[in-house]
């Protein structure tokens, strides 16, 4: 029989590899987003394993609700890539420093 | 035992995935694994008994976002090897930090704080003979309208945003004015001409 544990063993694995993404590809702003997106699904995975093992519905409407600023999220910072990449001609995340003082 | 066998396999294909997704070299190939991952964990969420979470997580990341960011990624010109540099200097200090912290969250959970009799009592406890679907929906647009309407509100708002970011004018494009279209007279454009209609050879002689 599949434990809670399982479910919250799996999303704090992935978690953790979704934040060794962000740490890794420190350049890549596009592997920034996907790392993001990992570290949401890491979540939305306690979510669901909370809201099957407690029997409360609850849990499904917010990740619904994760699912759905998730997905404005990447489409604006997929929409910031490629302005980026027509004004600088690079996404490099090191060369981003237009604002410092 | 068959279901526990099948759910370590999706999990650790979708571990697998996740992995690659932050080491491959290639970003179009990172995002296939990112495919590959969101369609491991759909099945982990219908197996957990949210059916409709794991269909909209096929249709609207694997058919949506996910195409997104591979259109993005093959539209960007990008030089691979310059986004590369430092992976090894930042691999000494990512994996340690994110080996402690995978350690840190599993000692919580193991600890047996999330044991299943200390779970506190569902206040909104999930049927037995209804559907997932049916469930989800007879909650979303009475209990949880208001966020419902809010999360609409966010989506309009990032469209407008996405479109206005990209959106560029470019000199010397032909587009058409539809103010001047309107404006437009029958006198500004129209002129009868009065041509005298043919005769035949013969009549003309």
């Amino acid at each position: 029989m599949i434990e809670l544990s399982d479910y919250l063993v799996l999303g704090a694995i992935l978690f953790a590899l979704g934040m060794a993404g962000i740490f890794l590809n420190r350049k890549n702003a596009i592997v920034l987003l996907m790392s993001i997106e990992l570290i949401l699904l890491a979540v939305n995975f306690n979510f669901i394993g909370f809201s099957t093992f407690m029997g409360d519905l609850a849990g499904q409407v917010f990740v619904f609700f994760i699912l759905t600023v998730a997905a404005a999220e990447s489409a604006i910072g997929l929409a910031i890539m490629v302005t980026l990449f027509r004004n600088r001609g690079t996404i490099n995340v090191g060369d981003l420093d237009s604002m410092k003082g | 035992m068959i279901e526990q066998l099948i759910f370590y396999v999706f999990a650790l294909v979708l571990l697998f995935s996740a992995t690659m997704v932050i080491t491959v070299r290639n970003p179009v190939h990172a995002a296939l694994f990112l495919v590959l991952a969101f369609f491991n964990s759909a099945v982990l969420w219908v197996m957990a008994g949210a059916e409709f979470l794991g269909i909209v997580l096929v249709l609207v990341y694997v058919g949506a976002v996910m195409v997104l960011f591979l259109f993005v990624v093959m539209m960007l010109d990008l030089n691979l090897s310059q986004l590369r540099e430092g992976f090894m200097k930042h691999f000494y200090i990512g994996v340690p930090f994110a080996v402690v912290m995978a350690v840190q969250m599993l000692l919580v959970v193991g600890s047996g704080l999330f044991a299943p009799e200390t779970l506190p009592e569902a206040r909104m406890p999930i049927p037995e003979d209804v559907g997932n679907t049916a469930l989800l929906g007879s909650v979303l647009y009475t209990v949880y309208v208001y966020p419902f309407e809010l999360a609409a509100v966010i989506l309009l708002v990032a469209i407008i945003a996405a479109i206005m970011l990209t959106l560029r004018r470019r000199e010397g494009t032909r587009h058409q004015d539809p103010g001047k279209q309107v404006r437009v007279r029958k006198a500004d454009r129209l002129r009868v001409v009065n041509i005298p209609s043919a005769r035949r050879q013969s009549e003309q002689e």
